[in-house]
């Protein structure tokens, strides 16, 4: 390796450890929010749920419901709370309660948004406590490693983090140098182009390993999750969503050099993404026309392979078609941004 | 000796607007030309072109010998350059700043050294960019600019600015490099830096050269002597034809402010006081001088230089 490639990566390791803001954002804040989404889901705090009843509350029937269910430390509790009808729906409003209960004619009739799904699993709870058959429910948790939230969620930060780092990491260095006239500064040298871009690449890689690594550590210590499918399946997968996230980066970052263009063009690349992409929770409850090209995005296809791998046991030979089309959509964009790529 | 820069015919529009019209210039090598003219004037972009990040439309461009098209990695290496404000990283080093840049001309770290010397940085080597002074930072930047021991350096507004004693430091090393035959084009706003530094000025306004020629030169050749600016609450222009050896009046209506080209100041001042009187004005500033060139470019365009 040249020295002009090990002074670009010397430079790109000492702004990136020496801006502390830089480093919480990258690797602290990853660990934190998976942290923090791992303890509210995790079912050593239960299930609470709250519930209006319109009229007068019936002691005998409708009082503090607690279940416990075998296998778990906590319970599903239901709290019952006379209301009137205002009051009621003002609460579901705010999103205090998905369902409340109004008494007609000695039944029980349930109010609620017929797509909310919580909701629907509630109303079906309540018939039985509310008929007295909640007694012979039968239930088992699912506990094993690879079936709860945080499994879910993990791969799904890992992915997150990919992306983030890349499209801030790489597309906002690159919109900054420009902005400070650096890379015309650069280029008025005889130094290589391609050595800037493998330097970028290779230290991109590097942090995206680290990045990964680190949270996958702590993924392994707080909730002992652990990678049940091939390794090198997953490093393969992570080095395609580095190739690929690079690539939307430089294509994005090409042409700016004003930053809050930058902002903008970044964001609308994240935050589709962010939101479509079933990294907190699942796309599938999404309609089936979107599930159609949700599941194509790229931080969908990264998110879903490192699931698969990590939850479902998958070999490196099941990442090969993920893998495949990370690399092809990272390919075409540095292609394009680099084709596109303005200096000055 | 070839020259040191050479241009014929150059001509670069941006869709309708041409912004150099056809510039001839010729620069030897040893020489400090200085290039001056208001914003718009067309200066960034011949710069651009000399640099090689511009292509000329029409005409042709010589740096040594050498043409962009066929020997940009030989001219690479020739030439230094500083650009007017280059953000350096904000958390890198003084020395790893010299040291990213000194590695894409493939130089050791005893260059490094050397240049950090001669623009005294050396103590600044350890702090980081963010933490240096504007001086120190533009000090750093022409450091950068003179790493590869350019034949050529150009310079755009490398002390604008900056306090009076920094632009001295930067005008005390550009003199030392001109002892060892260093070619260089500066632009400045700064009247004074052109005369301290340069044996030529080069004029320029939209797309043109108007002027060129040292500065005693300039005045001699379109100089008309003398020069009384004054302003007065009154807005109607003052009549001055009749003051003795009158060449010209500017006169700007929104200021109240006028500058008067005589030939002699001792015969036309106190004549210009009589004329004030007798107009019943009332003179607000009044400042004597001899011609600087911001005059001569008032003079030859009617506007300001740095408008």
């Amino acid at each position: 390796m040249n020295n002009a490639i090990i002074e670009l990566i010397k430079v790109h390791v000492r702004s990136f450890f020496r801006e502390p803001g830089v480093v919480f954002w990258a690797v602290l804040f990853p660990v934190l929010m998976a942290w923090v989404l791992g303890l509210a889901f995790s079912e050593k705090s239960g299930v609470k749920a709250t519930v209006y009843v319109v009229g007068q509350l019936d002691k005998d029937t409708i009082t503090e419901r607690r279940f416990q269910i075998e296998g778990l430390p906590s319970a599903t509790v239901i709290d019952f709370k006379s209301a009137s009808e205002e009051e009621a729906l003002r609460a579901m409003k705010k999103g205090i309660i998905s369902l409340y209960i109004t008494r007609e004619q000695g039944g029980y009739v349930y109010h609620y948004d017929p797509v909310n799904k919580e909701a629907l699993s509630h109303h079906l709870l309540l018939e039985r406590i509310l008929a007295g058959n909640a007694g012979n429910m039968q239930m088992r948790a699912v506990t094993a490693p690879g079936n709860r939230y945080i499994d879910f969620l993990i791969p799904g930060l890992i992915a997150l983090g990919i992306m983030n780092s890349c499209l801030w990491g790489l597309g906002y260095n690159l919109i900054e140098f420009r902005m400070k006239k650096l890379l015309r500064r650069m280029v008025a040298t005889p130094m290589r182009k391609t050595d800037f871009f493998v330097s970028h690449a290779l230290f991109r890689i590097a942090i995206c390993f680290l990045e990964t690594l680190i949270l996958l550590f702590f993924a392994w210590i707080s909730f002992g999750l652990v990678i049940q499918g091939s390794w090198l399946g997953f490093l393969m997968l992570l080095l395609a969503g580095v190739i690929c996230f690079s690539g939307i980066a430089l294509l994005v970052a090409s042409r700016t050099q004003n930053s809050q263009v930058g902002n903008g063009l970044i964001n609308a690349v994240l935050l589709p993404m962010t939101i479509l992409s079933g990294i907190f929770f699942s796309y599938h409850n999404f309609p089936e026309w979107a599930q159609k090209v949700i599941q194509y995005l790229p931080l969908t296809v990264l998110a879903d392979a490192f699931r698969a791998i990590v939850n479902e046991g998958a070999g490196a030979g099941n990442t090969l078609f993920p893998v495949l089309l990370l690399v092809c959509v990272g390919l075409v964009c540095s292609i394009a941004g680099l084709k596109n790529f303005k200096w000055y | 000796m070839e020259p040191a820069i050479q241009l014929k015919g150059v001509i670069k529009s941006f869709g309708d607007l041409q912004a150099v019209k056809g510039i001839d210039l010729q620069i030897r090598q040893g020489e400090y030309v200085a290039l001056l003219g208001p914003n718009g004037a067309g200066k960034t972009t011949l710069i651009e072109m000399i640099e090689g990040i511009q292509t000329p439309d029409q005409g042709e461009i010589v740096l040594l010998g050498k043409t962009w098209k066929r020997d940009s990695a030989a001219l690479h290496a020739e030439i230094g350059l500083s650009l007017q404000e280059t953000k350096f990283i904000d958390k890198l080093r003084v020395g790893e700043t010299a040291r990213l840049f000194a590695s894409f001309y493939k130089l050791s770290a005893k260059r490094v050294d050397e240049v950090l010397e001669l623009v005294n940085l050396t103590e600044k080597k350890n702090a980081y960019v963010s933490n240096l002074s504007g001086g120190q930072r533009q000090r750093l930047a022409l450091g950068i600019a003179l790493l590869n021991n350019p034949k050529i350096i150009l310079l755009d507004e490398p002390t604008t600015g900056l306090d009076p004693t920094s632009r001295r430091e930067i005008w005390t090393i550009l003199q030392e490099l001109k002892q060892r035959g260093t070619t260089m084009i500066l632009t400045t706003h700064y009247m004074e830096e052109a005369q301290v530094l340069c044996e030529r000025i080069l004029i320029m306004d939209r797309g043109r050269f108007i002027a060129e020629g040292s500065l005693s030169e300039l005045i001699s050749q379109y100089g008309e002597g003398d020069v009384i600016e004054f302003s007065v609450r009154e807005k109607e222009v003052p009549d001055m034809k009749q003051l003795p050896g009158f060449n010209k009046l500017v006169w700007k209506d929104e200021e109240c402010r006028g500058r008067i080209w005589v030939e002699n100041l001792a015969l036309a001042v106190p004549a210009f006081m009589r004329q004030i009187a007798d107009s019943h004005l009332e003179l607000l500033e009044l400042e004597c001088r001899k011609m600087t060139l911001d005059d001569l470019f008032i003079a030859l365009t009617g506007r300001n230089l740095y408008e």
